[in-house]
């Protein structure tokens, strides 16, 4: 008997497959990277039904990269990305640890879901727009975001961009076209399908991408997005994180069905599902929809199937919810383990220039560490003045916020 | 009666009207299996099972429009909004449904729920886990608002909530579900020897719209709810003065005959909430305090609250109102 038919009850509630204390697993994958071809760029929904139900990939079991998908990138840029996802990893290392010090009030991992936006955001151009959640804060690196600013946003000290007024891990990076982190999920995901309608009534060669989990793709305005995206045929790349976790909500109760994918279909957009662990699958969908959004038809919806295989953030204990090693059973392996055995298969990279390549991050994250801190952090201060609490409300202060404003610094502590 | 913090008393709340009463069901985003992201319904649907106690997907409009259809066709549905910031997707089934199927249906549905929801600053949320809307639900008529504020009236006025045939709205203080706030983020008491940490465990109600007088003395009347009640608390007792606190405990309606008979006595007044002030429902109480007892006023009546812009996050101690801020309010009271 299998969990949620061990008793008789009117409704139907939907559980977990697994919760602590029952042993992991997973399906094991029916899918190999020769099984699907790419479509035509001006393709049709239902033309991409195979690509919906099925599993773009390009990195089979053994690390060898085949098939149509396959986006045969340089060895440079394949060490490009494999070391902005080391740098990533090492990087949330450093911040869950600076949390439990209490440097920062709250954190947020990327662990499991590193070559996500890293990928995605290599396969776009410099001038696409990235509406993020709170877990593509790769994109960044690939921009080229200096780690120390991430850092002082992070810790909310005098050299934060947005000025203390974020928590931790909400960014803002205007100059790497990063559009600002919002707590309530799933605004970004319809607000996309503004900017790159905007991007088109500017004529501009400009691609949109967004996320959204599958937890908030229970949201009014993942719906939204899909239907004026659709309508209006913007040039925007809608994809679903599928890393089966919203906090302690398990993908069955976020939605009846078990594919993300196909909903896109409905809306007429064609859609792929692809291994979000594999990061060649996930750049070669990505060119795939930029082209044709440039091409003029219109957006592309994917499911990102992946495995959350941190917590959801420093305030949460997953093994209150599920199996604690569940990640470890995930068939899509390990992102960062994956392109690294696929260059060494192809006698591209060493596990000595892996080791080394680590070390090299751990310094930068640390040297990173020690310039930020230097300008204050959440422990100690000095924080941001609080006259940044009155400012950037409005272009210019109004009357009765100067007022205030005039009372706050009578009794200001910070 | 037991100790209890404010986590445990709403626990026992929900214990109670769920064994009391078939038509309760509890539902909303984390509360199931996990038990709540602050763990308020931590096992109850061990003990009630999954059809009584559910998740549901990530969705307040949807959480919100399931328990009005719920609400309408007989069941008594108490649903949690993870964070009050959060409540917006929402508002257009709350204000323009919930509030107003009795009235628009001649009285042939209505939708006898509760809406749970952590609010308030102090936890260093910033901007979307801070906010304290309560203001926008009091403008909205056929709803109940409820903002409690130790162990002892979260249980009460949460059942009364429950049981009320009207949709309410209750709004809890998070930043005091361990322990009380004085005003000090360095000083974290627990609710431990707190005599209102002393809860029954049985089923008691404590009315709707009916005040608490808090605190009582004779020069000043003091107004709040939520946190802010604990942090005028230390504020009056740093102030020396006599003072009545009054915990409004219920805003919609409101008690009138509580602040009414306060300031009569005192003819003096200070309102204290951390949502924003302008349109915040301090202006609603200063109004009709002047309207009802203008010529008993001995001096213009004070508000402190949270200043009209965003929640900010490192700098939240500035933002919230503080005893000091407080103090000098009601000295002001004093000056005529």
């Amino acid at each position: 008997m299998s969990r949620g038919e061990e008793e008789q009850i009117p409704l139907h509630i939907p559980d977990a497959p697994n919760r602590p204390g029952d042993s992991s697993s997973f399906e094991p994958w029916k899918w190999h990277p020769n099984d699907l071809k790419k479509p035509e760029f001006d393709c049709v929904a239902d033309e991409t039904f195979e690509h919906a139900t099925g599993l773009v990939r390009v990195l089979d079991d053994n690390g060898e990269a085949l098939g149509d998908w396959n986006p045969n990138l340089t060895t440079e840029e394949l060490k490009l990305g494999l070391e902005h996802m080391v740098r990533l990893r090492i990087f949330d290392d450093r911040m869950m640890k600076m949390q439990r010090t209490g440097k920062l009030s709250f954190y947020m991992q990327s662990f499991g879901e590193e070559g996500i936006a890293i990928a995605q955001t290599m396969a776009l151009n410099d001038k696409d727009w990235i509406f993020p959640t709170y877990r593509q804060p790769g994109a960044q690196f690939v921009r080229g975001r200096d780690m120390v600013s991430m850092i002082c946003h992070c810790i909310g000290n005098v050299e934060d961009n947005v000025k203390g007024r974020q928590m931790p891990v909400h960014y803002t990076y205007k100059e790497g076209r990063f559009i600002s982190v919002s707590s309530p999920v799933g605004t970004q995901f319809s607000q996309a399908v503004g900017v790159a309608l905007a991007s088109k009534y500017k004529n501009l060669d400009e691609v949109t991408i967004t996320w959204i989990g599958d937890g908030a793709s229970a949201e009014g305005d993942y719906h939204y997005g899909l239907n004026f995206a659709s309508v209006f045929k913007a040039p925007v790349i809608l994809n679903v994180v599928n890393n089966h976790w919203a906090i302690s909500t398990h993908y069955n109760i976020a939605s009846g069905s078990n594919n993300f994918a196909t909903r896109g279909l409905a809306y007429g957009i064609p859609c792929f599902r692809v291994d979000g662990n594999d990061f060649l699958a996930l750049y070669s969908v990505t060119k795939w929809a930029r082209e044709r959004a440039k091409l003029g038809f219109g957006a592309t919806h994917v499911e990102i199937l992946t495995y959350r295989a941190g917590a959801h953030s420093s305030s949460d204990d997953p093994s209150r919810y599920r199996p604690s090693n569940e990640h470890e059973y995930w068939p899509g392996g390990d992102p960062i383990e994956r392109l690294k055995d696929h260059l060494i298969k192809n006698s591209h990279w060493t596990e000595k220039e892996q080791k080394d390549l680590e070390e090299k991050i751990d310094q930068e994250v640390i040297s990173a560490y020690k310039e930020a801190v230097k300008y204050g952090d959440l422990a100690n201060g000095p924080y941001p003045s609080s006259d940044t609490i009155f400012t950037e409300v409005y272009e210019s202060v109004p009357w009765h916020l100067q007022e205030q404003w005039d009372e706050m610094k009578k009794w200001r502590t910070e | 009666m037991v100790e209890m913090n404010m986590v445990q008393s709403i626990n026992s709340a929900l214990d109670n009207m769920l064994e009391k009463n078939q038509d309760v069901l509890l539902f909303g985003e984390d509360i199931g299996y996990f038990g709540g992201v602050f763990r308020t319904s931590d096992g109850l649907q061990k003990k009630f099972g999954k059809h009584r106690v559910f998740d549901t997907p990530l969705s307040e409009g949807g959480i919100a429009a399931t328990a009005f259809g719920m609400g309408i066709n007989g069941l008594r549905p108490v649903v949690e909004i993870q964070f009050a910031d959060y409540i917006f997707p929402a508002y257009d089934q709350i204000v323009n449904e919930i509030a107003k199927v009795r009235h628009r249906s001649g009285g042939e549905f209505w939708c006898p729920i509760t809406i749970r929801t952590p609010a308030g600053g102090g936890i260093r949320g910033g901007h979307h886990h801070s906010q304290s809307p309560e203001s926008q639900f009091t403008h909205t008529p056929g709803l109940k608002v409820v903002y409690c504020s130790t162990p002892y009236n979260s249980k009460g006025l949460l059942i009364s909530s429950i049981e009320s045939n009207d949709p309410v709205i209750f709004f809890e203080p998070k930043r005091c579900y361990r322990g009380p706030f004085y005003g000090d983020p360095h000083n974290v008491p627990t609710w431990k020897d707190h005599p209102e940490a002393e809860v029954p465990e049985d089923h008691y109600k404590i009315p709707l719209g009916q005040g608490r007088l808090a605190m009582e003395g004779d020069k000043c009347t003091i107004i709040a709810w939520g946190t802010m009640v604990h942090v005028a608390e230390k504020a009056i007792i740093d102030s020396g003065i006599s003072c009545d606190l009054i915990d409004l405990q219920t805003l919609l309606p409101w008690d009138k005959e509580i602040v009414i008979n306060s300031v009569k006595k005192t003819g003096r007044c200070v309102i204290v909430h951390e949502a924003p002030k302008t349109s915040g429902f301090g202006s609603e109480l200063s109004a009709s305090i002047q309207e009802l007892c203008f010529y008993n006023l001995e001096s213009p009546i004070q508000r402190i609250a949270g200043w009209d812009t965003p929640f900010p996050h490192t700098t939240e101690w500035d933002y919230m109102p503080s005893t000091a801020r407080i103090v000098a309010a009601i000295k002001k009271t004093q000056e005529d």
